[in-house]
């Protein structure tokens, strides 16, 4: 399954999708970026005239990237026949360092630490275009058919 | 039979009973140990007997299911396949299969 594949097989869309492109990926890991857009609507009300990006927001990134679009390639033979594969995110534990801006670039980096029994646990970090930390934690989904 | 060899043979038979149910009950503790990160019913795992089953009473979610699995191969280190995890669902399950594997070692 190639990158371009699991893209459009993603069970998300806009105002929802927070994945542009892949530019890595293996059964160890995943890299991959998003920008975000001037007109989200989150940002009308996350702050009132100070748009932040939400914390649970940027973890929703981290988890496209890091464990569905990962998941999707670990699970790829399994896959490729059915349409649409169950996902669930069960766990997150992110630090947050840095502030994510509309306009703002970022790059998940995620590195996979088990997969057993359907369950996906990865280690996910977040930078910005500055390659600064935005932030990182370890989350964990669940996949099947 | 001799009466004492018969008391001989009565106080062995004792003592090896004894003995699984000491094991039984250890590994119940350890078991217990292992699955009180993951529960949601701190009541039914007070309450914890072979007969608990760890979904229906101790409300673990599938993906912390998969933790203690994980967690019971480190413990006891054996390696449980794709059925045994299956079959894991109660702690009598999960003692007879930790009980085999150990077995197999």
């Amino acid at each position: 399954m190639t990158s371009d594949q699991i893209l459009k097989r993603l069970p998300y869309q806009d105002p929802f999708l927070f994945v542009d492109a892949i530019e890595a990926i293996s059964l160890a890991g995943i890299t991959g970026h998003y920008t975000f857009k001037h007109d989200h609507y989150f940002y009308i009300g996350h702050f009132k005239n100070n748009p932040i990006t939400p914390g649970v927001i940027l973890i929703e990134c981290m988890a496209q990237i890091g464990l569905v679009c990962l998941g999707m390639y670990i699970m790829k033979d399994e896959i490729s026949t059915h349409d649409n594969p169950k996902i669930a995110l069960t766990s997150s534990q992110v630090d947050f360092y840095l502030p994510v801006l509309p306009g703002d670039k970022v790059t998940v980096i995620s590195e996979k630490d088990v997969f057993r029994f359907n369950k996906l646990k990865c280690k996910v970090r977040m930078y910005n275009a500055e390659e600064e930390l935005v932030c990182r934690g370890q989350i964990s989904g669940m996949i099947s058919l | 039979m001799a009466l004492e060899t018969l008391m001989d043979v009565l106080f062995l038979r004792k003592l090896a009973n004894r003995r699984i149910t000491m094991k039984k009950e250890a590994l119940i503790a350890q078991l217990k140990d292992i699955v009180q990160p993951y529960v949601q019913n701190e009541e039914a795992l007070e309450n914890l007997t072979e007969n608990t089953d760890f979904i229906s009473d101790l409300k673990i979610n599938s993906a912390n299911l998969v933790d203690v699995v994980l967690d019971v191969e480190e413990v006891f280190d054996i390696e449980i396949d794709n059925d045994a995890m299956e079959k894991m669902l109660t702690v009598k399950a999960a003692m007879e299969i930790i009980s085999a594997k150990l077995d197999e070692k």
